[in-house]
């Protein structure tokens, strides 16, 4: 092959591993790879095999800056509650763990369907690859809801980053509480009660029923950790919340948040993928895309793993 | 696959005869704008980072014009503080980061490696295109109210000052993705798209630099991203976590900033080290001394990079003892870098030095940027530290390592490769003349800011002692000087894409494979995979000049 027919081939349309180049691969001829031409191989890929190694390369490479952009949050969590553990403890008592299990759940299910998306895509199983992509998306979009609920809640409940922390219940009032420390709520409604009679005036305080036994431990051990009083408490006289209680949400916000556009994210490429796969396009060739987006959807389900824990289950 | 080759066959020229090349293979605006070649890709990073560099270089003769005097020359106080800061981001974030990657390495790197392109075409298309609006986003920040937090960022004062923070650090993100991309696409290139024969230890050290450089920057560059973007959400919605009103610790954002800003310092160092690695030799018409101790030295500053980032912090309230580990470890990095210029340097001996204008910035390199080194290490030692802390020193120091070292490695690779890139040969008499200007005008300029830093002089200050302004004059009179070679350089480059000679295949008599393509090169870099059999500085015994086409060709094999 000559230099000028080779160089005359018109520019590919597309250099990835995305939509297919149409032209360009005339000139592999000549150095005899033996590749079999295919509408999804790029033309600086020799074959195959190089181009999905070079994607997956890519994709771990791209994973690592993702763990490393969340890593800046991790650590923000660390110092604050290294510093403030009572804020975590206090904090933990708003967010309903069992919508956040339920997510957990739907996240696991989508990792598994999407793993599965890649054996049919690489089986060429077209039908079971569509089936799976879409248990996949339905998942993502189930995962946006209950989160949209749970935000809703916190929004309508004042419990908001910054200035803006104003929340309209007491977490003694919170069954979450109640429930595990049954001694400790009742106190500490004691305690509040009479506080509010204290800043009433002297007559309302006579009235108010007089704590005549000294506390429990388990009267008094919650609250403390939980910093209702004592030095870490916003009142250290009476009973109150933490100071800076609402950095726990400006962390929670920011992670959930940000974890949540990758759910999105996730729920476009998918969607496009989709697409793609109705069409036909992937088959034991050619199923890197699949592939890619199964190991960010797996990156994605992992940091909810973290996050689970280290903002709903704090003990 | 392909057969074994003779040593003649691998430095083999390509022909020249046809006119088809990556500059007139398309035509138009759209073919440019929306190119997948790695080198059209790279040329337009080439041009958009000259123009940043200006841009930055312009508000730099601002801050110096108005240092002539004490107190107000030209501008108010508060102007000042925008034309420092936006001097450093614009010359940080738009100029030095990506001007040797993105730009000399998208032109070269590929080609030097034998590949066809970057694993990753449009990956490396949209990286450009953020550093565009990347770019747009920092520079917005310039019409709506200059931001004035110096690049730092600072908090707390960086969320509380009026000025239009919030664009500077959201453009300084976006540049971060634009960063990460290009380090990606070069990781994945030299892995996987190394022809056969092209073993790891065949790469030319320009290679090896932007390897190390691209895993800084993938490691590195996302924590820069959501640092910045804390700090956004903190002075939109006053989220409380650097704030130490509300609870939060404004050194944290320090941490956070430095664990990038340093290795940062590397992305701009690293690449610059690679320049010089390829010139020397090629100067010096003799093999590279060290080659695997230079490429391994490499990735040790790259590893070492992300453990000194406390050093920028030894007066912000860390513990004596952290201070010391971070102290200690700086020390170490002087290992691999002087490891570096002392191969270098037994390059040169016994060599044919050859003074051609990027060996004329190479040696500046070599020059400036041991005085940059070594008063690092100045800055390391604690106790020294605390008095040269945020003075003129700091200034000087990194500035003989980001002008003298990056932007002075910049340059002579600019020069060295621009023949290939642009098929053009520039004036080589102005070429040397302006490399003067350049070397004496950086001395001049930053060599004074050493004993004003010493003397106390803070830096960032607009006003300052009378004692100070015959050095500080000076310093400025150096700026002026540097003005004068960068605008001479800008002249006979820009003249040389018109008038210059036509540039052969191997003006320079190098043996790396960039050199094997025309000048400039076919769309598609090499037809077939070259055959590589011999590591990137052997042979240049068999090459000699050719006074016709005023370059390099293959020595004849048997001539008798």
């Amino acid at each position: 092959m000559t230099q000028s027919t080779s160089e005359s081939v018109t520019k590919p349309k597309a250099g990835g591993h995305g939509t297919p180049p149409q032209a360009g691969h005339d000139e592999h001829a000549d150095h005899g790879h033996g590749h079999g031409d295919g509408p999804h191989l790029a033309h600086h890929f020799d074959t195959y095999q190089q181009q999905f190694d070079a994607g997956k390369l890519g994709i771990w490479l791209f994973l690592l800056t993702e763990v490393l952009f969340f890593s800046g949050l991790f650590c923000a969590y660390t110092v604050y509650r290294a510093q403030h553990p009572e804020v975590f403890v206090y904090a933990h008592y708003f967010l309903n763990t069992n919508m956040g299990a339920l997510n957990t759940c739907v996240l696991l299910i989508s990792s598994l369907t999407a793993a599965w998306a890649v054996r049919n895509a690489q089986l060429a199983q077209k039908g079971l690859l569509i089936f799976n992509i879409v248990i996949t998306i339905a998942c993502a979009f189930t995962f946006m809801t209950v989160k949209y609920f749970e935000y809703a809640h916190k929004f309508h409940d004042g419990l908001l980053p910054g200035p803006n922390f104003h929340p309209t219940e007491q977490v003694w009032e919170l069954d979450s509480f109640k429930q595990k420390h049954p001694e400790a709520a009742e106190f500490a409604e004691m305690l509040s009660k009479r506080a509010e009679a204290r800043a009433k005036g002297t007559a309302a305080e006579k009235e108010a029923p007089l704590i005549t036994q000294r506390p429990t431990e388990e009267q008094i051990e919650p609250l403390m950790k939980a910093g209702l009083i004592g030095p870490n408490s916003e009142e250290p006289m009476g009973i109150s919340r933490p100071r800076n209680a609402h950095v726990f949400f400006s962390i929670y916000f920011f992670m959930t948040g940000l974890h949540g556009i990758h759910v999105i994210g996730g729920i476009i490429v998918w969607a496009w993928l989709l697409k793609r796969a109705v069409r036909g396009e992937f088959g034991p060739k050619y199923f890197g895309p699949i592939d890619y987006a199964a190991l960010y959807w797996h990156l994605v389900d992992l940091v909810w793993i973290y996050l689970f824990p280290l903002l709903y289950l704090i003990h | 696959m392909a057969s074994p080759s003779t040593t003649a066959d691998v430095v083999a020229p390509r022909s020249t005869s046809s006119d088809d090349n990556y500059l007139t293979h398309d035509k138009g605006v759209l073919s440019w704008i929306f190119t997948l070649d790695h080198k059209r890709i790279g040329v337009m990073y080439l041009f958009s980072v000259l123009a940043a560099f200006a841009l930055g270089g312009f508000f730099a003769l601002i801050v110096r014009t108005e240092l002539l005097t004490p107190g107000r020359t030209i501008i108010d106080h508060d102007t000042y503080n925008k034309m420092f800061t936006l001097h450093g981001a614009i010359m940080v974030f738009l100029v030095i980061i990506p001007g040797i990657p993105a730009a000399l390495g998208n032109i070269i790197m590929p080609l030097q490696l034998g590949a066809k392109d970057v694993a990753f075409p449009r990956l490396n298309l949209a990286s450009y295109h953020l550093w565009i609006v990347g770019a747009c986003f920092m520079l917005s920040s310039l019409v709506i109210n200059a931001v004035d937090t110096g690049w730092t960022f600072y908090t707390p004062y960086s969320t509380t000052t009026s000025t239009a923070v919030v664009p500077a650090a959201f453009g300084a993100f976006i540049l971060g993705f634009s960063s990460i991309f290009t380090g990606l696409n070069f990781i994945v290139t030299m892995h996987k798209l190394r022809p056969p024969g092209m073993h790891f230890f065949r790469m030319p050290l320009f290679c090896w630099a932007l390897y190390s450089t691209a895993l800084i920057q993938v490691l590195a560059t996302p924590v820069i991203g959501i640092t910045l973007l804390m700090m956004i959400v903190e002075r939109t919605l006053h989220i409380g976590i650097f704030d130490p009103t509300l609870g939060g610790d404004p050194v944290l954002f320090q941490h956070f900033f430095w664990f990038y800003s340093h290795p940062a310092v590397y992305i701009m160092i690293v690449p610059a080290f690679g320049v010089i690695g390829d010139i020397i030799p090629v100067f010096s018409r003799k093999r590279i001394f060290g080659y695997k101790f230079i490429a391994i030295s490499s990735l040790a500053i790259a590893f070492l990079g992300f453990l000194v980032w406390g050093h920028h912090m030894f007066v912000s309230g860390q513990s004596v003892l952290a201070g010391t580990i971070f102290s200690a470890i700086t020390f170490l990095i002087a290992i691999p870098t002087a490891i570096k210029v002392f191969n270098w340097l037994t390059t040169m001996y016994k060599g044919v030095i050859h003074l051609d204008t990027p060996m004329l910035y190479a040696l500046a390199f070599l020059w400036v940027f041991t005085i940059g080194g070594l008063t690092g290490i100045f800055l390391a030692v604690m106790s020294v530290d605390v008095h040269l802390h945020d003075t003129y020193f700091v200034v000087a120091h990194f500035h003989y390592v980001m002008m003298g070292g990056a932007i002075t490695a910049f340059m002579g690779g600019l020069h060295y490769w621009w023949p290939k890139a642009f098929g053009r040969m520039y004036d080589e008499k102005l070429g040397r003349i302006a490399a003067g200007f350049v070397f004496t005008g950086l001395n001049v300029t930053f060599f004074p800011q050493f004993i004003l830093g010493s003397r106390g002089m803070p830096r960032r200050y607009y006003n300052y002692l009378p004692e100070f302004q015959p050095l500080h004059q000076l310093s400025t009179l150096g700026a002026y000087t540097l003005a004068v070679g960068f605008l001479l350089t800008a002249y006979y480059l820009f003249r040389s894409l018109k008038h210059g000679r036509i540039a052969p295949a191997n003006p320079w008599g190098a043996t790396t494979l960039e050199w094997q393509c025309s000048s400039p090169p076919p769309y598609y870099n090499f037809h077939k995979p070259p055959a590589v059999t011999q590591g990137p500085y052997d042979g240049y015994e068999n090459l000699v000049y050719d006074e016709k086409i005023g370059g390099y060709v293959p020595r004849k094999a048997n001539p008798a």
